[in-house]
Order: structure tokens, then sequence, then C-alpha cells
């Protein structure tokens, strides 16, 4: 569904992927692990392309991911994306929220996207808060709120990028549930995250990213469980001791 | 200044009031729209069209007003485009603070996160779109209480059209007090006219503020 073949991108002068290979087929959970400036954000951001790379392959359904071709609106109705800091709309209510994308992008009709949306909010756990402003829910709900959004669309893929290192430890387990739902009903997603027992548990594949290349990937057991890089032994390692895993 | 004086003064006085507030709202409707394009073009990512309206911009805030105003009331004529003096008045006052408007409303749409902007384009909107349903509503929410400012800005600077000839309230008062010589009766009720407009002008921009501040009740 997704391939990425040698990605290159810079960031001026500072090479930030050096040759990445990816591929994602339908209904996989794949978490993309490494240290912070490894380039996570900037791999996830150039599937859906909010970010522009200098060379190399990113295609979705088989089109290639390029900014600044039209296309590249179509692209982005089909994988959707979660964002560490939610990014709802302010201005808008939560159920308008939901609503945004397939009524006024996809023109869709506005009784059955109203009916779609609530029901989505009830899914994520929220249907009794549709009236409320996002600023007046707590960081995990504003999250669960975000999925919804993304869910809307009907994607055929979700990107997650951190979807939880924005929120308060006891708001960590509600989102990671939702996700977890996901991803027992088949939803293909991509998911930069810190949360190894996630990863073990859901992913099909980790992939540890390094300095701008995958220096390993694999079922979790193996990554996560009998890493071969001292690389991604080493962070393992500085995760396991932070106490950032369960 | 007695009350006789005075109500024979008032029937022009009010008059006058009444093309102030003509030429006020009209060139404020002028500022808003031309201003809003000045910000679109200064915002834009296609560099000559951005070049362009922070030309523009500069230009129009480098010159005073009344420049402005006898340019386009006095010059204009010789290349053919004849105006009366309230319609150059009402244009002259309206591009001269589109400037204005205009350095509101980017400060507004570049105060707003990007983040809203990714997320806007991840739902698969077209940029237009994204500034169009994201961007500008909270833009202009954030621009609002410099909105409000200008447009009260703009009742005062009104007076200026009267060196174009324009009958307003200013230019009402001249006449009078030119015929009468009651400098006092008659600039005092032009201040206190003035006052009349302006403070519950502003006191109702207040109220429209805390209704659409985000979060707020609507
Ligand atoms: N817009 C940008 N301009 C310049 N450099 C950037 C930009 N975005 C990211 N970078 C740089 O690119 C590198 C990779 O960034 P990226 O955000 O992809 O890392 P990450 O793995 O997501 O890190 P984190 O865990 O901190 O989110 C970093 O060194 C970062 O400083
Ligand atoms: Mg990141």
């Amino acid at each position: 569904m997704i391939t990425i073949e040698a990605l290159h991108k810079k960031f001026g002068e500072t090479p930030v992927l050096k040759g990445v290979d990816l591929r994602v087929e339908r209904g996989e959970v794949i978490c993309l692990i490494g240290p912070s400036g490894s380039g996570k954000s900037t791999l996830l951001r150039c599937i859906n392309g909010l970010e522009r790379y200098d060379d190399g392959i990113v295609e979705v359904l088989g089109t290639p991911v390029d900014r600044d071709k039209k296309s590249i609106h179509e692209i982005r109705t089909q994988v959707s994306m979660v964002f560490q800091r939610f990014n709802l709309f302010p201005h808008r209510s939560v159920l308008e929220n939901v609503m945004e994308g397939p009524l006024h992008v996809q023109k869709r009709p506005l009784a059955q996207v109203r009916e779609e949306a609530q029901a989505l909010l009830d899914k994520v756990g929220l249907g009794h808060r549709g009236d409320a402003y996002p600023q007046q829910l707590s960081g995990g709900q504003q999250q669960r709120v975000a999925i919804a959004r993304a869910l809307a669309m009907k994607p055929k893929a979700i990107l997650f990028d951190e979807p939880t290192s924005a929120l308060d430890p006891e708001l960590v387990g509600e989102v990671l549930k939702v996700m977890r739902n996901l991803a027992a009903e088949g939803m293909t997603m991509v998911v930069v995250t810190h949360e190894m027992g996630f990863a073990r548990e859901v992913a099909d594949k980790v992939c540890f990213l390094h300095d701008g290349r995958l220096v390993e990937s694999g079922p979790p057991e193996q990554v996560l469980g009998a890493p071969e890089h001292p690389r991604t032994r080493e962070f393992l390692r500085r995760i396991l001791d932070s106490g950032d895993a369960p | 200044m007695s009350f006789d004086t005075i109500a024979s003064y008032m029937p022009l006085l009010l008059q006058g009031a009444l093309v102030t507030v003509q030429v006020t709202a009209l060139s404020f409707v002028i500022s808003t729209l031309l201003g809003l394009l000045l910000a679109l073009m200064t915002v834009s990512k296609v560099a000559p069209v951005a070049l362009a309206g922070r030309s523009i911009v500069n230009v129009i805030r480098g010159l005073p007003i009344i420049v402005q105003l006898f340019y386009i009331y006095f010059v204009l004529p010789e290349f053919g485009i004849d105006l009366t003096a309230f319609q150059a008045g009402v244009i002259g006052l309206g591009v001269a603070y589109s400037a204005y408007q205009a350095e509101n409303f980017r400060a507004g749409i570049e105060a707003i996160d990007p983040g809203q902007v990714e997320a806007a384009e991840s739902l698969g909107m077209k940029s237009a779109k994204v500034m169009r349903r994201v961007v500008l509503p909270q833009a202009l929410r954030i621009a609002l209480p410099p909105y409000g400012n200008t447009l009260v800005m703009m009742l005062k600077d009104s007076s200026l059209v009267s060196t174009i000839t324009v009958a307003e309230m200013t230019r009402q008062g001249q006449l009078i007090a030119a015929s009468t010589f009651d400098n006092l009766t008659v600039y005092t009720l032009v201040a206190l006219l003035y006052l009349a407009l302006s403070l519950p002008l502003t006191f109702m921009l207040r109220r429209v503020e805390k209704r659409f501040a985000i979060g707020g009740k609507r």
C-alpha cells in the first residue's frame, strides 16, 4: 500500500533521511522507533506530502507522492494523519472537527456525515462531547477526537506521529486503547512511538531508525526482544533506564 | 452659547454627522476588502505576489492621508477620472487605511499555529480552502481588536475629507463658524457630536470582541 525506496531528504545542507526503504502492506501495523532527531517525523511526513523529499520513491497505492502535484489531495484523503499536539481546529466544535473533512473536502451529504461523525465519537468514547470545543477537553480526549477526525475520511491508512507524547501519563492509556482497537479492526497504521509496550503487543513490524537510516526492522519480538544491531540495543537500554517502557 | 443658537446650528451639523457616518462606513468596507486582499498577497508563497503586496502596503503607509486625498480628487481628473468629492473621499480614506488593515490581518494570519495548516492539508484541503476554513476564521478573531480600533480611528480621520470639500461634520462646523464667528459653540458641538458617535461605538466593539473570542460564547 505504501512503498518507500531509497528515500533521501535534506534540510538545507543537513541530510536527515539517507536512503530509507520501507513497505507497508494493507492491514499492517508498523511502529517506527528511534532516538530524537533520527528522522522519524520527517519520514512519516514524506508519506502524505507534508514534507518534500530530494531523491527516491514514495508511493501510496501506486501513486507517487509529490506535494506540488494535484494528486496529493487525493492521496491525503486516503492517508490520514494524527499529530503529537492534536492540531484540532479550536474554532469548531468537536463534532464539526470530525465532520470537516468528509463534509468540506469529500463533499458527502450532511445527514450521512453527521451520523457517521457521531458514531465515530461514540467509538472513541466521546459521543457525549460533540458540542464541546477542543480547548474544553483533556489532552487524551482531544487526541481521541483527532483520531475520530482522521477516521472520518475513511482512510486506507493512518499515520501517527508520537500520538501520546504530549499527554500526561495517566491519559496515555485511553488513546492507546483506541489505537489497539483500530489495529484489531485491520486498519493500516504507521506509528511513531516511544511506547514499547504498545509496539510489542500491536505491531506487525518494528523499524528502528537511527541517523536517517533504518538500521533494523522485523517482528517486535526480534527487534525489541533480541536486537541484532548495537545501536538498537543501546537505544532500548536507554529507553528502559528512563522508565518509559511498561 | 444660547439654546437658540445651538438649535440653529444643529440641523447642518446633524446633516454633516450623517455624511461622516456614510464616509466612515463606506471607506471602512473598502479598506477591509482591499486590506484583506493585500494581506493575502503578502502571505502568498508566490514570491512576486508577496513582493507586490508588501510594496503596495509600504507605499500607501508612506504617504500622508491628505496627500492621497488630494491626489485622487485633484490629480486623477487630469487623467480623465472624474470623481465627486464624496467618492474621492471614500476611496481615498479606504485606500489609505487598507494598508493598516492589511497589517492587522497579516499579523492575525501569521499568529496561527502551522500545525493548523498541516492538519487542514492532511484532510486533503487545497490551499484556498485551508485559508478560508481554517486560517482566516482564526486569524480574523485575533485581528478583531485592532480591527475595531481601526474603525474608531477612521471615524475620526473621516474629518480629513473636509479638506476636499466633502460636507461632513467637521466641514459643516467650519462653514458655520466662518459665517457666525461663534467658534466656541460650534467646535464644542462638533467635538461632542464626535464623542457621541465614537464612545458608543467603542463600547459596542468591546462587546463584539468578547463575543467572538475563541472559546467564548457564540
Ligand atoms: N523544518 C525543518 N528545518 C530544518 N531542520 C529540520 C526541520 N524539521 C526537522 N529538522 C531536523 O531534521 C532532523 C530530523 O527531525 P525529525 O523531526 O524527523 O526527527 P524525529 O526522529 O521525529 O525526532 P523527535 O523524536 O524529536 O520527534 C532533526 O535533526 C531536526 O532538527
Ligand atoms: Mg518527531
